[in-house]
């Protein structure tokens, strides 16, 4: 038999428990002190790879309070004296940044994140874990591995207008439960991937996790080669495919012309409704932004929707571009400059309001739209609050009308 | 042998139930965070929780975050180990390389207070209170090393790379 995608990039059939080589290691600033401090406890002094570890300051940044000043003066000062990658607070979320200038097709990646997986976009078996395992893969290089068995996702067709990435991978979701892919890998296929771009992908591998996987994996195609090298990466493109006759624990059909705009209602990701059924639901803020629709693609829709327009006199409207190139892309094509003309709060590059440490915290019986991947209860402030998980189309249409509006009304 | 009370809690309890990000800044001082431990899913977890207890939950338990922190509070807490139908993967891992084990099994019959004796190398769990005996799911032999020597971090203390 073949060999899906995650079985060529670990080498193993499924089921088999590997030592695999780490290809990078990172961690970000709600992670990494603990790890720091784990690597210490085991009596490592020195990494493996310091060129391939990264620290990133991106879920508080820049830090609102002492005590994570104080974990990213620890990061900063751990970084220099190990010399491995940093990027500081303003730089943009670990993810993007992985994305944009770290991550290649067949790479093994441990992240201590769980949006790890967007790197998966590119073809790279990339997985989150904790402290620990972070801290082993930093002075070994290398991590066990138990080799997942597959589910396929076939893809056919075109998105609609105003449909997109986010709307395939909540419709996933919904499908196929917040538990539905555990221990598992998603893999993607189908002529229909010629229709999803980078962005879109980077969107659908990122929240792959929401549905238990251990990793969301695309072939690395003329989408991938072509991404690597507007990003000067072009040599470290290969091409990357699963086996035609490879076996997959099960697969399923999406045809992407059926999809609408679809949104996760709290506070569960596989708590799925259409856009449209959710009208009059009122909302008291828009999140645009995150490792899952943070992009120039994202923001981009959401300008094209708020163009000329205001948001929701009621409706407060906050947008964290998810890397520092994000930003001067966006703002180099006018993209800025219509959101805050439509009122948009702009904030530096990072996670922002995505995690509910700061940058617009979510008080008691508020409901709030969020482009990003998670809508558990209390993920964006206040436990009473509630979250509604949507593409940046349905984001920017709602910040509009203040409820939640399918974003083919305002085009 | 451990013996112990049950604790229950629901499906889908996840890593911001068991610590918010609201509780972030307290990520490099354990003690304090472990007195927010499961807030979102029981408000009075962290009062009711004593040496020895179990969680017992349904399924999923863990999801969300890779943050190791979760299952260090409970363990902090005072918990043994956690019984749940299903674990989501980075948090059983996480469990497992802090040195608290994970028992996948039916917990339907389990009640919130009943007595528990787990016995790990037997795999088997005997609720004292309603006379039921249950058996849980192997953990791969790679987590069961892991878990005999307390953690990830004392196993590659002691045999320096992983060992197959």
């Amino acid at each position: 038999m073949g060999k899906t995608l995650a079985e060529k990039i670990l080498d193993q059939e499924s089921g088999s428990i590997v030592i695999a080589r780490v290809d990078l290691v990172f961690a970000q600033d709600t992670t990494g002190p603990l790890t720091i401090r784990q690597f210490q406890a085991c009596g490592f002094k020195r990494l493996a790879n310091p060129k391939k570890t990264a620290l990133f300051l991106d879920h508080a940044a820049p830090s609102p309070d002492i005590s994570i000043s104080n974990d990213h003066k620890l990061l900063r000062q751990f970084a220099q004296k190990s010399r491995c990658l940093i990027y500081d607070v303003g730089s943009g979320v670990c993810h993007q940044l992985v994305a944009e200038s770290l991550a290649k097709p067949g790479d093994i990646i441990v992240g201590a994140d769980s949006h790890t997986v967007t790197a998966g976009a590119l073809g790279a078996f990339a997985t989150g874990m904790g402290s620990s395992d972070a801290a082993v893969a930093l002075a070994l290089g290398k991590t066990w591995l138990r080799v997942p068995e597959s589910i396929k996702i076939q893809v056919s067709g075109k998105f609609s207008p105003a449909v997109m990435g986010k709307d395939l991978i909540l419709h996933i979701i919904g499908k196929i439960g917040a538990d539905g892919a555990t221990y598992k890998a998603l893999e993607f296929g189908g002529e229909g991937l010629e229709n999803i771009s980078m962005s879109a992908r980077f969107t659908i591998a990122n929240m792959s996790v929401e549905s238990g996987a251990k990793v969301g994996l695309f072939p690395a195609d003329r989408i991938t080669k072509d991404y690597l090298s507007a990003q000067g990466r072009g040599d470290q493109y290969k091409s990357l495919s699963a086996d035609k006759d490879a076996g997959y624990e099960k697969t399923i059909n999406v045809d992407l012309a059926t999809l609408e705009p679809t949104v996760a209602k709290p506070h569960r990701v596989d708590n799925v409704a259409l856009a449209r059924e959710l009208k009059g639901t009122k909302i008291q803020q828009v999140f645009i932004g995150t490792c899952t629709n943070g992009r120039l693609e994202d923001l981009e829709m959401a300008a094209g929707i708020l163009k000329g327009k205001k948001h929701h006199p009621e409706t407060r409207l906050i947008v964290a571009p998810a890397s520092q190139n994000v930003l001067l892309e966006a703002i180099r094509a006018g993209y800025i400059q219509t959101l805050i003309e439509a009122g948009a709060s702009i904030l530096p590059p990072g996670c922002g309001a995505c995690l509910g440490l700061h940058h617009g915290v979510l008080a008691s019986g508020e409901a709030c739209l969020s482009t990003s991947n998670r809508n558990f209860k209390g993920r964006m402030g206040s436990p009473k609050a509630f979250i509604y998980l949507g593409s940046p189309a349905t984001a920017a249409a709602s910040a509009i009308t203040g409820e939640i509006t399918d974003p083919r009304e305002a085009m | 042998m451990l013996k112990g009370k049950a604790l229950k809690l629901g499906d889908n309890i996840t890593t911001d139930h068991i610590i918010p990000g609201r509780y972030a800044h307290l990520r490099s001082n354990l003690p304090e965070l472990a007195k927010h431990v499961l807030e979102d899913a029981e408000p009075k977890f962290a009062s009711k929780v004593k040496v020895g207890d179990f969680i017992v939950a349904g399924s999923n338990f863990g999801l969300g975050s890779s943050r190791e922190h979760a299952p260090l509070v409970i363990k902090m807490a005072g918990v043994r180990a956690v019984l749940a139908k299903s674990v989501a993967r980075i948090f059983f891992r996480n469990a497992i390389n802090i040195g608290l084990p994970v028992l996948i099994c039916n917990t339907a019959k389990i009640n919130d207070g009943d007595k528990l004796e787990v016995d790990l190398k037997a795999g088997t769990v005997k609720d004292i209170t309603n006379s039921n005996q249950l058996t849980f799911g192997k953990i791969p032999e790679i987590m069961l090393r892991i878990l005999d020597e307390g953690g990830l971090i004392p196993y590659i203390k002691k045999y320096g790379d992983f060992k197959l």
